[in-house]
């Protein structure tokens, strides 16, 4: 009997090496279906105050309700719009008549229809009751908002104004169900503690202090969507607990915030875990030194110009933030189309800080300074000292007043400040979110992120007026340089660095950043590689 | 009958504690920094000043001190603690939702630390006594989890048990995804109780420990202890009979004092382990500037310090029948 034949050893090295070029050639690029099953653990943190992000625009509540409720559409991470509850939407060529149609055959959590009626409630009654820097812009420029056939919505406009797509698609507007809200008191509205949308995912339950649990609507319009059968959204005060329970792997996702700067590092070096900082490309955040410029030496331009050069930002990036940022390049986010590249720099340079005091002839050491701290976390705290220091040798006498962040919002909504770190969202167009910190008309007692700073130039002014009159094009951005080239030299607000959001998530947790409005997207189609039960 | 006037003027005097402790937390709290109604419409992302002057008149910030002060103790007086337009519900429901999680933990930390305490502080004046190393192991090891700051000890014990070992879980008070039914409920529910409340427990326990310790020893030098050995009576009935009842008392004063410490410490431990207590809810209605909850909170736990002294009172009554009765208590 002949002894069976062996291949040799050199073809069946030939073999595997085939096998592996194979795989390492399509392994990347083919991906598993996706599965269906299990739930996905979040954070919730600091818990929610409500879950309808119409109403209220908190940041956990926006995580929540971004589940529920629907907007007409979204950003991808290019910053393209991308259809959700309308369909497909035109322009006229004037640009003064956007036109949704909507998706067909969605129905509420509750089993009603979702009509144009929603629509029509939602941008006609709701949001110009519920949000009054909304309304104003929208009665400044929408003529109406009206319907001439099912399921298709007109947005007819008194002038063009370039940022609505950005507005409607910001994550902030959701569709309201009409059914639920009309004739009722908005904002008590029991169906802001549980809502209704047309989401992939129905509200469950919610125990305060403990979790919040949405579970996977069977009913939802888009064909075997959504893949998981849940969300649980837990509330862990704690810095240190959450990056426990994540490194545990009993919540999957950790939202930039959730851990302090120094544990990211950390974690995001474990073996299974993914740091990626996709998915904010809507919500370009700006960190800055907020300066209240109605009293001397601070009301001195020249003044607040030295105290951005005598700051080492590229040091703040790298040692205090450990990296989740870069250093800001102006008034408007630099990855934004609103930024000109051509904006003189401060770059660090203590000697013509120095050389701007001595040119200011002002005695900057003649009062005491306050630097206001808020409750930010220990970062924040960190950033502080280092300013103390670093103003130092300017011949400031800086004080760190230390508050919990409810003394912080009242202080700085009553003007009683000197100087203070905050930070902002500028949610595309600088015109929806950086405006309010400059414009005149905001110079409000009434909340931090209005015009707190005192800041009041007409010919600023002038230009935002102008900014928001003239369509998109070489005109506007002509504009937007102009503007952003006298804020960057009036300085009431010293831009310090634009905050990268790392996200950490388990490798088993896939589709996870698709748009733009950071992880506050509706989450049809997450799924995990291996669903828990 | 004397008795029962004693009982009614500790019950007066108790009733007043709560009234002096309700209008001074109430003026306390009005002192700080902070607007509750600016911090709401923050939240809310509004900044019309006419919307959050509806609000402080809907919440009667508007109105003079003394008026808010006269119209919360009116509202008390009717059983109603107000509502709390942050949470959008009442103060009683927030209260009710929350008071089971911190009635567990206490109530466990204080069975577990006054038990275990009691039993090592015992065993170690008896180690004393024959000079047994033992005494030495319990006392520093005693003293060793007093020093240790509550909130790094439950932070220890979670990377320890729950990151390294991964026998318990690391935070809340129930595993939220899972139907659990029955005995594997409760299984679940003590799992997650464990590491809160041993860390919670621990501080007491040293103390325990030591004040058991000192009152066994002391008891134990005293006459009627060579009485009772010279009658011939075995050492256990000795202890349990004669020595712990004795010694025992300072320790139950000292348990109800522990009760208001006890609410102190576990706002830490459930900041920690996520438990969703009152602790907590007085945390963040603290940082909310939620005047409503906050208040029903200092009700709350006042009533709970106050009935426990008072239950501590009857408790060293039975105890020692000197003390109440003209005789010189121990």
């Amino acid at each position: 009997m002949p002894a069976p034949q062996h291949p040799p050893r050199h073809a069946l090295k030939r073999l595997g090496l085939a096998v592996l070029t194979c795989v390492a050639m399509f392994g990347s690029t083919v991906q598993a279906a996706p599965q269906d099953g299990g739930i996905l653990n979040l954070i919730a943190q600091p818990e929610p105050p409500s879950l309808m992000h119409g109403v209220v625009t908190h940041v956990s509540t926006q995580y929540v309700s971004g589940k529920v409720l629907q907007g007409l559409l979204t950003f991808d991470t290019d910053l393209k719009p991308q259809p959700v509850l309308a369909k497909s939407w035109s322009v006229s060529p004037d640009g003064l008549t956007y036109t949704f149609d909507l998706q067909p055959g969605v129905t509420w959590h509750d089993g009603k229809p979702f009509t144009e009626q929603d629509v029509l409630f939602s941008f006609n009654t709701f949001y110009p009751e519920v949000d009054k820097r909304f309304g104003s812009i929208f009665e400044q420029f929408v003529a109406a908002i009206d319907s001439s056939k099912p399921l298709q919505v007109s947005f007819h406009l008194k002038k063009p104004f370039a940022p609505l797509l950005s507005s409607l698609g910001s994550g902030l507007r959701p569709v309201v169900p009409k059914h639920l809200y009309e004739g009722s008191d908005l904002r008590a509205n029991p169906y802001n503690l549980k809502p209704v949308g047309t989401g992939p995912f129905v509200f469950q339950e919610w125990k305060r202090g403990a979790y919040i649990k949405l579970a996977k609507n069977p009913h939802y319009w888009k064909q075997g969507l959504p893949h998981l059968d849940g969300v649980v959204f837990h509330v862990i005060p704690d810095g240190s607990s959450r990056s426990a329970a994540f490194e545990r792997n009993d919540v999957q996702v950790l939202r930039a915030g959730d851990a302090d700067y120094s544990d990211l590092k950390r974690l995001g070096a474990l073996p299974d875990v993914v740091a990626s900082e996709q998915g904010y490309e809507l919500y370009a955040g700006l960190a800055f030194l907020q300066i209240n410029t109605r009293k001397p030496p601070l009301d001195n331009p020249k003044v607040r110009q030295a105290i951005l050069t005598a700051l080492n930002r590229q040091f703040i990036v790298d040692n205090i933030f450990f990296g989740a940022g870069r250093v800001s390049q102006g008034p408007f986010v630099s990855s934004t189309p609103y930024h000109d590249p051509q904006l003189p720099q401060y770059a660090y340079d203590l000697k013509k800080a120095k050389a701007l005091i001595a040119e200011s002839g002002v005695d900057v050491g003649a009062v005491r300074i306050r630097l206001l701290n808020g409750e930010k976390g220990g970062a924040w705290e960190r950033l502080a000292e280092y300013t103390k220091q670093a103003l130092q040798p300017l011949g400031f006498k800086v004080q760190v007043v230390t508050s919990d962040a409810a003394t912080w919002f009242q202080r700085v909504s009553d003007w009683d400040f000197d100087l203070t770190y905050n930070f902002i969202f500028q949610i595309g167009d600088p015109y929806l979110t950086n405006a309010y910190l400059y414009r005149s008309d905001y110079i409000l007692k009434t909340s931090p992120f209005a015009n707190v700073s005192g800041y009041n130039n007409p010919e600023a002014d002038r230009l935002w007026n102008q900014v928001v009159d003239t369509a998109e094009g070489p005109q506007r951005q002509k504009l937007y340089s102009e503007l952003e080239n006298l804020l960057n030299q009036d300085l009431p607000i010293a831009p310090i660095f634009e905050m990268r959001y790392p996200t950490l998530y388990h490798k088993q947790v896939h589709n996870l950043l698709r748009t733009a409005t950071s992880l506050n997207e509706d989450y049809e189609s997450v799924y995990l590689d291996a669903p828990t039960p | 009958m004397n008795g029962l006037v004693s009982l009614g003027t500790r019950l007066g005097r108790a009733g007043l504690m709560v009234f002096g402790v309700l209008v001074l937390s109430f003026l306390l709290i009005r002192l700080a920094p902070g607007d509750p109604a600016l911090l709401m419409a923050g939240e809310a992302g509004v900044d019309d000043p006419v919307f959050i002057a509806n609000l402080r008149q809907q919440m009667g910030l508007d109105q003079p001190l003394l008026q808010q002060l006269l119209l919360y103790l009116g509202q008390v007086a009717h059983l109603d603690l107000g509502y709390s337009y942050r949470n959008q519900t009442s103060v009683w429901s927030l209260l009710a939702e929350r008071l089971p999680a911190t009635l567990s933990l206490m109530g466990s930390a204080f069975v577990l630390s006054s038990l275990l305490g009691v039993t090592l502080g015992v065993i170690a004046a008896r180690a004393r006594q024959r000079r047994h190393w033992l005494d030495g192991v319990i006392s520093q090891g005693a003293l060793l989890l007093y020093a240790v700051p509550t909130f790094w000890l439950a932070m220890l014990l979670i990377l320890l048990f729950s990151v390294h070992l991964d026998w318990l879980p690391a935070f809340g008070m129930e595993s939220v995804a899972r139907d659990l039914h029955g005995a594997a409920w409760l299984g679940d529910r003590l799992k997650h109780l464990l590491l809160p409340c041993l860390s919670l427990s621990f501080l007491f326990l040293a103390l325990y420990i030591h004040l058991t310790r000192a009152a066994t020893l002391e008891a134990l030098q005293q006459e009627y202890v060579h009485t009772a050995r010279a009658k011939g009576l075995r050492p256990r009935r000795i202890l349990f009979g004669h020595v712990l009842r004795n010694a025992l008392l300072p320790v139950v004063t000292f348990a109800g004092l522990q009760l208001g410490q006890l609410a102190s410490g576990a706002l830490l431990v459930e900041v920690v382990y996520s438990w969703p207590g009152i602790g907590r809810l007085m945390y963040d209605a603290l940082a909310q500037r939620d005047y409503g909850v906050l208040m029903g909170g200092f009700l709350l736990i006042s009533l709970l310090v106050v009935g426990f002294n008072l239950l501590t009172d009857l408790l060293c009554r039975w105890l020692d029948p000197r003390i109440g009765a003209g005789g010189q208590g121990t």
